[in-house]
């Protein structure tokens, strides 16, 4: 018991406690991934084999090539495409958005703020079949502007965060430039901009990871095989088949997550403090 | 607006005004992308979307009024009320369970603890994978005789794991799983919370002798509280409307054990293409998730601190 008696020995006890637990938590996390990897590198045989082996021997990696039969490169193109441009359109809408709440102040703009917060508190179910009947109308189903065009107007939670920022910038920043003779585009293109980087980080890999994982909406609005994004070409993938190929399955499933995955790893400095440093309190 | 009560000369009035007047047109000049997408892709679908759901409406022929039709048909719809207690279960076991956890594990990973980076890193990783390949991956983890779940079970205490997606008491506990697998979301909107606390509360309850389990009940969690009820409500509108894992995974089954909501409002929309129906589901999802939010704000009255949210 003299172990635990000093303070200092029990504030250590607790740390190695603490350790212990996240290490089997996170372990546990991290499963299905190393799973997943050590499934789509076997061969059909040993996926069945019991008890499983974690590392597959021998390794297969043309498991790979296998499923991009199925999953051809042009699928993760259109993705791309997709995404790319919902980045760059949400890029601009946001801040433009943000900045006008942030930095103008007229008669309304709280209440027309408020209506911008309600925006994520809706279910996207709610506009799903009038926008379904409107993209109908203007003859624009099975094509990507369903899915391109909602992006030119912004998204709520991204507004919300982007305006956060910009109002921790200092006012000052506009009041010279404004004394200088400058507009508020100026202020917006020239100095606030260019001080929120990680704001801006945080808008384009938000925006890519939703459209990438996008389920709903591309196999609502879109119809055509050459046209599919990469998750409703893994869907059909697995439709297709009689009895499942998991081991081919789990390598398209892999291929499929790995961009974002590597995106995640980039940026994950900035990512993890960006949402520290914006501060989702408001 | 005081500005007008003060008798200025009439010209300086009037610069003035101009200057309101383009201040005006350039908010809503920086506003406008928002607006119009709000109009055309929020407002005027939500607004459509009530009309509809009054109305008769199949993709051949245009809408016809039949008032409350469809929200009669609902009451009479065994799939309906199943797709509600579907979603309504999921919900009361998920929302809890992942609001709690993820502070749990947010708060452990603000201890001066070995690796920090690491552990941030794995807990976040899950949150970025979402979508069809997930729901695979978790189909492939619970498959009954080769999955990793059950492999385990044999093998650690030699029981015979379920049938999860395949079972109908098990495939609700299963996507609660797979849904927990991505509380880090949550976890990091804690994090930046946690950060945000002053030291000198904790240090200051030192000086007074408070142990680690004071500091936590009554430091902690009451500065939290507005963050907790921020994610409860965020988790709450998430959990109804969840599609891809009962879409991917089961369809809805077994026997309609995971026939979550949007599933059925997916069905009659999209499948059997019934809009105006589905426009009544979805207005009944709309109200629902209106009462549940208000509903939790008027519960967190009583227990969130400081400024109203």
């Amino acid at each position: 018991m003299k172990l635990f008696s000093s303070k200092k020995n029990r504030q250590r006890l607790l740390t190695a406690i603490c350790t212990v637990f996240v290490a089997g938590m996170s372990l546990l996390f991290l499963f299905p991934i190393l799973w997943m990897l050590s499934t789509s590198l076997k061969t059909d045989g040993q996926v069945m084999i019991m008890p499983p082996k974690w590392i597959p021997d021998p390794v297969l990696w043309s498991n790979y090539p296998q499923a991009l039969r199925f999953m051809s490169p042009r699928v993760f193109l259109n993705t791309l495409y997709i995404a790319l441009f919902s980045v760059i359109a949400h890029l601009i809408s946001c801040t433009l958005v943000a900045f006008g709440f942030a930095r103008i102040k007229i008669r309304g703009s709280g209440f027309l703020f408020i209506l911008v917060l309600s925006g994520f508190m809706l279910p996207y179910q709610v506009s799903l079949i009038p926008q379904f009947i409107l993209f109908s109308r203007w003859k624009m189903v099975d094509t990507y502007w369903p899915l391109l065009l909602p992006a030119l107007g912004g998204a709520p939670f991204l507004i919300f965060l982007a305006r956060q920022f910009f109002q921790s910038i200092p006012k000052e920043m506009d009041e010279s430039a404004r004394i200088d003779g400058c507009g508020y585009f100026h202020i917006y293109s020239r100095i606030i901009l260019p001080m929120s980087k990680p704001v801006l980080g945080i808008i384009a890999i938000q925006t890519f990871m939703n459209q990438w994982n996008d389920f709903m909406r591309p196999l609502i609005f879109l119809n055509t095989a050459s046209r599919y994004t990469v998750s409703i070409t893994l869907q059909n993938f697995r439709a297709d088949y009689g009895m499942t190929p998991w081991n081919l399955l789990m390598a398209a499933s892999l291929m499929c997550l790995l961009p974002c995955i590597l995106l995640f790893f980039a940026a994950q400095k900035y990512f993890i403090q960006g949402i520290v440093v914006t501060g989702v309190k408001g | 607006m005081k500005r007008s009560q003060v008798s200025a000369p009439r010209p300086v009035r009037a610069r003035m005004s101009r200057q309101e007047k383009r201040k005006v047109l350039a908010f809503f000049l920086f506003i406008s992308p928002w607006l119009i997408g709000y109009l055309l892709f929020t407002l005027g679908p939500i607004i459509a979307n009530f009309v509809f759901s009054f109305c008769k409406y199949d993709v051949v022929s245009s809408p016809v009024f039949i008032g409350l039709d469809n929200y009669r048909e609902m009451l009479g719809d065994k799939l309906f009320w199943q797709s509600l207690k579907v979603t309504g279960i999921y919900t009361l076991f998920f929302v809890p369970l992942s609001v709690a956890g993820s502070f749990l594990i947010a708060v452990l990973l603000n201890q001066k603890i070995p690796l920090l980076g690491l552990w941030r890193t794995i807990f976040y990783l899950p949150v970025v994978t979402s979508g069809v390949a997930v729901s695979l991956l978790w189909m492939w983890i619970f498959q009954p005789t080769y999955g990793l779940v059950n492999v385990l079970l044999h093998q650690l205490f030699s029981v015979q794991g379920p049938g999860w997606f395949f079972d109908e008491q098990w495939a609700i506990p299963a996507t609660i799983i797979m849904g927990l697998w991505g509380a880090g979301s949550q976890m990091l909107v804690y994090l930046a919370g946690l950060q945000g606390i002053p030291t000198m509360y904790y240090e200051a309850a030192e000086i007074d002798g408070a142990g680690a389990f004071t500091r936590f009940f009554h430091i902690t969690i009451p500065m939290m509280t507005p963050v907790i009820f921020y994610n409860l409500v965020v988790c709450m509108i998430n959990s109804f409307q969840v599609f891809t894992p009962s879409f991917v995974i089961t369809q809805g089954g077994p026997n309609y054990a995971t026939y979550f909501y949007v599933l059925h409002l997916y069905n009659n929309g999209f499948k059997n293409y019934r809009f105006g129906y589905a426009s009544a589901l979805a207005s009944v999802l709309f109200v629902l998730i209106l009462l549940m939010t208000f509903l939790i704000f008027k519960w967190a009255r009583g227990w969130v601190q400081g400024e109203d949210r």
